[in-house]
């Protein structure tokens, strides 16, 4: 993703001059070629994520569109506060780019889990929430991000599923994808865990269970049209993302239905609910740690549709 | 000069006075030790037009010190930014002009602050990108004393002199008198010009309600070619009226009352 996403902005920088990338000191071999190509739209701020924070809504309340880059949690917990009062208080075209979203830097230890940005962004207001789930929705998500107004968020993950577009379609800021169709249940995912997600709905097609797959890229604003259609029509909810279970997508899911009254006869999030990780290992590792892997969400998703047919079975014959 | 500086500043205070006092706000030592800096600067040398606040070539002002916001406020109404009818409004229930500097619905408020150690950067980002453009117009950042306490402050003056940002100017209002205590029993920042000197600034010292002095440090500017500019502002927190000077006190303290109207006397005389 974090590649995909240089490359589309490095194009979108040639044909716009406002398009400016600050760098928190990080992106070795990565950012070259952008530095390269486009000297006058690039800086290294150094390792100074604050500071960084607050050039990136002076340079953008003085025109530009500026993008600003670092890993885990660095551009955002680090700079939470210039984030808030800067750049979102002033609507400033600030765009905060992480990568290295949830467990994609497992092996190197809880400073590097970014696993809580989700719900600390989305207690602020103005600001554009997304995280992407394949390459297509990275690329996409970039270019769309540059000509959105004010401040924005864009999650990157290592990991990706692959290139979920169909030919000619168009990528729209804030509206779910729907990658699978089903009535049996809906997966809802946020960011590169949705490549497991399709995998766990390509292993229950098989076994006869139709999955709806939405790919919930944006977060912020919100969907729930698309969301509360697949709660009437399927019942059943299975939020995923690699991220605290409390904030983010499954609870802005459990939020948003409860308060409108589209309330599903079985819902569950799949997300961390272990707290800090002291143990390392590769993204897929801590992946399965945590319950979200594919078995896991295929044994969650059979659980849920067991929960749901009990429940209609207790209310009897209509 | 648009006229008479020290007449400003003292409209400044007073007004100032006025509403906190309505207000029941706090931080009128920490205004009144900025009045003379801010009369200086909107007398002069600041290029703004008040019929014209987002200009493109304008210079910006920043105040860092948001807490100080009241007496951004009076001198902008003073200029004709807006009506001075609305200052009343300062701290009332549904009004925007807030204890802590916000630019919603106030022309010629550039940047909200009241968290410290926020607006250097915000400025270094400003003058970056106007020095890329070749845009010509300065960024003054009016700084407290006390919020060189942190940490992202000094990240931007290390980004700051490491870029020659020499369109940057930061003024500090050295009234050495911070939230708690006086700043050197806090953190002691002595020897501050040369720590600034250290991060590659100019430096320049005045006596921060000197206007004479004001005026020539802000008018000789880079004070070192091809660096920015810092000038340390010896002021006197509560400077103005004679019961408030040097005292932590009225950092916090509104003044009512037999206060309130020998503080005004006081300012009416001057």
């Amino acid at each position: 993703m974090r590649d995909a996403f240089v490359a589309r902005l490095t194009q979108l920088a040639k044909a716009d001059p406002r398009i400016f990338l600050v760098t928190g000191d990080l992106g070795f071999g990565v950012l070259t070629g952008f530095a390269t190509e486009r000297p006058e739209q690039f800086l290294n701020a150094g390792v100074a994520e604050a500071n960084m924070t607050g050039l990136a809504t002076g340079l953008a309340l003085d025109g530009r569109i500026v993008f600003t880059y670092s890993i885990a949690n660095f551009p955002t917990l680090r700079a939470l506060e210039q984030i808030r009062n800067d750049a979102a208080y002033h609507r400033a075209n600030v765009k905060i780019v992480a990568i290295g979203g949830g467990f994609s830097y497992g092996s190197l230890g809880m400073s590097h889990h970014a696993t809580e940005d989700l719900a600390i962004l989305r207690a602020i207001p103005n600001i554009t929430i997304v995280a992407p789930g394949c390459l297509w929705e990275a690329e996409e998500a970039t270019a769309s991000l540059a000509t959105a107004p004010g401040t924005c968020y864009l999650r990157l993950d290592k990991s990706n599923a692959g290139r979920t577009n169909a030919p000619n379609e168009r990528f729209v800021l804030g509206t779910i994808r729907t990658l699978r169709e089903g009535d049996d249940l809906t997966m809802a995912a946020t960011g590169g865990i949705l490549g497991v997600v399709l995998g766990a709905a390509d292993r229950m097609a098989a076994e006869g269970l139709q999955a709806r797959v939405l790919s919930v890229h944006t977060l912020q604003p919100f969907d729930h049209e698309t969301l509360f259609r697949a709660c009437r029509e399927t019942g059943c909810l299975l939020t995923i993302e690699e991220h605290v279970v409390g904030g983010g997508l499954g609870g802005l899911v459990a939020e948003t239905c409860l308060e409108a009254g589209v309330v599903p006869f079985a819902f569950h999030r799949i997300g961390i609910r272990e707290g800090f990780s002291s143990i390392v290992g590769s993204q897929e590792y801590l992946r399965a740690r945590c319950g979200m892997d594919e078995a896991a969400i295929v044994k969650r998703a059979r659980t849920l549709v067991r929960a749901r047919k009990a429940s209609l079975a207790d209310r009897g014959p209509a | 000069m648009l006229g008479d500086t020290r007449e400003l500043a003292r409209r400044i205070r007073i007004h100032a006075l006025r509403m906190t006092n309505a207000g029941e706000s706090s931080h009128i030592g920490a205004i009144f030790s900025i009045a003379d800096v801010l009369a200086v600067l909107y007398g002069g040398i600041l290029q703004v037009d008040p019929a014209r606040p987002d200009w493109p070539d304008r210079d910006r002002f920043l105040l860092s010190k948001g807490h100080a916001g009241a007496g951004v406020y009076a001198v902008l109404a003073e200029r004709g930014f807006f009506p001075t009818d609305r200052l009343a409004s300062h701290c009332q229930n549904g009004s925007t002009l807030c204890g802590h500097i916000s630019h919603v619905g106030v022309p010629g408020v550039e940047l909200s602050t009241g968290s410290l150690g926020h607006a250097l950067s915000v400025g270094a980002g400003m003058v970056y990108g106007a020095t890329l453009d070749g845009r010509g117009h300065r960024v003054v950042v009016l700084l407290s004393d006390g919020e060189c306490d942190e940490g992202s402050h000094w990240e931007a003056v290390l980004f700051a002199g490491h870029h020659r940002l020499d369109h940057l100017v930061a003024i500090v209002d050295y009234n050495k008198v911070q939230s708690l205590a006086p700043v050197r029993e806090t953190l002691d920042l002595e020897p501050f010009a040369e720590k600034w000197r250290s991060f590659r600034w100019g430096v320049v010292e005045v006596d921060g309600h000197n206007h004479t002095a004001l005026t020539t440090a802000l008018t000789t500017l880079p004070s070192t070619p091809g660096r920015p500019t810092v000038v340390i502002a010896h002021t006197v927190k509560g400077k103005g009226v004679s019961f408030m000077e040097n005292t932590v006190l009225w950092h916090y303290r509104t003044a009512r009352g037999r206060e309130f109207d020998r503080a005004l006397a006081e300012l009416e005389r001057t």
